[in-house]
């Protein structure tokens, strides 16, 4: 899933300065399910603007919603019959989501309430981790499933740097050495082998280096 | 001859080279470059020219290179993954070549987190092994990588780096082969202090025969202090100081560390001699230039042949 963070109140008190009435948008897919952006968050964001702006003796009125999806043009919808009467739109979306409702939204200015960071997973209740970035040219089967782009700090194709220690990457101490994960992973596979080749160079056109990605499925086109 | 280099030369002729390492100002100041290269001339083969080190902003590599040519020094340049995509790499190299470098060591490059600007982006569109591959293409096909035929080739002497004492270590050696058959004919080692790994390391580069395909240069680093010692040990990612160095550093005082890192160094060196597959030494006295007369002289390996 798409993991985000929640923005410090601070940031989103002064993006918020100008205005008097907001919506503030949650969703309730990926956001929701890494605690950064759904009903809950809009409902603590909102408590801790009101008390903020109270304390400034500034008036706020805030429309707390959750939408199903805030990716999908039909739950943006759901905003439209009351969104006339705020001024401003703060998503807790992800990065595409706060986008699709700025594009929907042609009058508001649509603020981030949350920091977009990586597709990764839940590695225990609490701790998210990345595990990919969508370069479009997925080599798992040659990496025992383990990605060197996303697992390595400097993307190397080729094995580990000369800075991996102890399992450890060179960047910090507490983060796993990409490499050492994938050595091991085909050590146990019986697969170490693979690892002797050498791995072409990549093409990162597809990657987001190709400019701005777009898929299209014509058999699902109406 | 691939290049041409007085590397090349020497190393093709059998002799046991010595290259050592300079490090470019952090700044425009050019004496800061004719000062280190004066203590290293005569005294090295060859001189490693780092770029951008530690990821703190430096002269380029590119252009400390050329000012050693206009010395009579020969460079090795050092190019990094970690700033450059590959059509940057590429034209530097033809630039590089252009200017009189003959000799390039291909490497990932630290981190951006280690130097003074943490904040920048990377780039590692290229591994250090792919660069390799690189290098070689436009040498020997006479052709970029997208394919393009090229206009004069970059005739260059292909270095690389390897660590053995970097994790995880039984894949250190399947790593070199991998740049031995990418196409690199010099490799130069982490600085070396565990001499028994080191070692371990070249039995079994040995066994693959790599020491057969490309010339093998150990690193070797002088300790000034105790501190220093303990700082690589404990700090320094993909480095190993067994406690008895550390030891003989402490034993020596304040007083006498320097002149017992230079006996250990010279010691190592005259150990390194014997290891079979070593064909030279890649001599890094960190910001102490002035320490490598001495240590070449006493490890017997002056003057310095001449490349014919």
């Amino acid at each position: 899933m798409i993991i985000a963070e929640g923005k410090p109140i601070q940031e989103v008190l002064a993006m918020i300065a100008p205005y008097d009435k907001i919506i503030v948008a949650g969703c309730k897919g990926c956001v929701t399910v890494c605690s950064a952006g759904g009903e809950k968050e809009v409902g603590i964001l909102s408590s801790a603007l009101r008390l903020a702006r109270q304390v400034q003796g500034r008036s706020l009125e805030i429309k707390e919603v959750t939408l199903e999806r805030q990716c999908d043009v039909e739950y943006l919808e759901a905003m439209r019959e009351y969104a006339d009467s705020f001024q401003a739109i703060v998503s807790l979306a992800c990065g595409a989501g706060i986008q699709f409702v700025a594009e929907k939204f042609r009058k508001h200015p649509v603020l981030p309430g949350v920091n977009t960071q990586f597709i990764g997973v839940a590695e225990e209740q609490g701790v998210w981790t990345e595990r990919c970035q969508s370069c479009g040219n997925c080599v798992l089967d040659r990496t025992g499933g383990i990605c060197p782009v996303a697992r390595c700090s400097k993307s190397l194709f080729n094995g580990p740097c000369g800075g991996s220690k102890g399992g450890k990457c060179e960047i910090d101490s507490q983060v796993e050495c990409g490499w050492q994960l994938i050595y091991d992973r085909m050590k146990e596979l019986g697969q170490l082998d693979k690892l002797e080749e050498p791995m072409p160079i990549k093409d990162w056109s597809t990657s987001r280096d190709g400019g701005p990605r777009k898929r299209v499925r014509e058999d699902l086109k109406i | 001859m691939k290049s041409g280099s007085r590397l090349e030369k020497l190393l093709t002729g059998g002799h046991f080279v010595v290259t050592g390492e300079l490090g470019p100002p952090k700044g425009a100041d050019v004496a800061v470059v004719e000062k280190k290269a004066n203590l290293l001339k005569e005294n090295v083969d060859s001189i490693n020219v780092t770029d951008n080190q530690t990821a703190i902003v430096r002269m380029s590599s590119i252009a400390v290179s050329a000012l050693l040519i206009r010395m009579g020094l020969e460079p090795n340049m050092q190019m990094v993954c970690r700033d450059r995509n590959r059509i940057a790499m590429q034209s530097d190299i033809f630039g590089a070549y252009a200017l009189g470098i003959r000799n390039i060591l291909c490497l990932s490059g630290d981190h951006q987190k280690f130097g003074n600007h943490p904040t920048a982006k990377n780039v590692f569109d290229l591994d250090s092994i792919q660069l390799i591959q690189a290098v070689k293409k436009m040498r020997d096909e006479h052709k970029v990588l997208g394919g393009d035929e090229i206009e004069g080739a970059p005739q260059m002497f292909i270095g690389a780096a390897a660590n053995p004492f970097a994790d995880p270590f039984e894949y250190r050696v399947i790593r070199l082969a991998k740049k031995a058959a990418a196409g690199v004919d010099f490799i130069q080692t982490q600085c070396i202090y565990d001499m028994e790994k080191f070692e371990r390391f070249m039995k079994m580069a040995r066994d693959r025969g790599l020491h057969e395909k490309v010339h093998i240069l150990a690193g070797v680093t002088p300790l000034k202090s105790v501190g220093m010692a303990r700082y690589m040990k404990e700090k320094v990612a993909g480095m190993e100081v067994p406690d008895e160095i550390i030891d003989r550093m402490r034993k020596a005082g304040k007083e006498k560390a320097r002149e017992e890192g230079l006996n250990i160094c010279v010691e190592q060196i005259q150990r390194l001699r014997q290891v079979e597959g070593v064909h030279g030494i890649h001599l890094m006295a960190i910001e102490w230039e002035d320490a490598v007369h001495g240590i070449v002289e006493r490890a017997g390996l002056l003057p310095r042949p001449e490349a014919n």
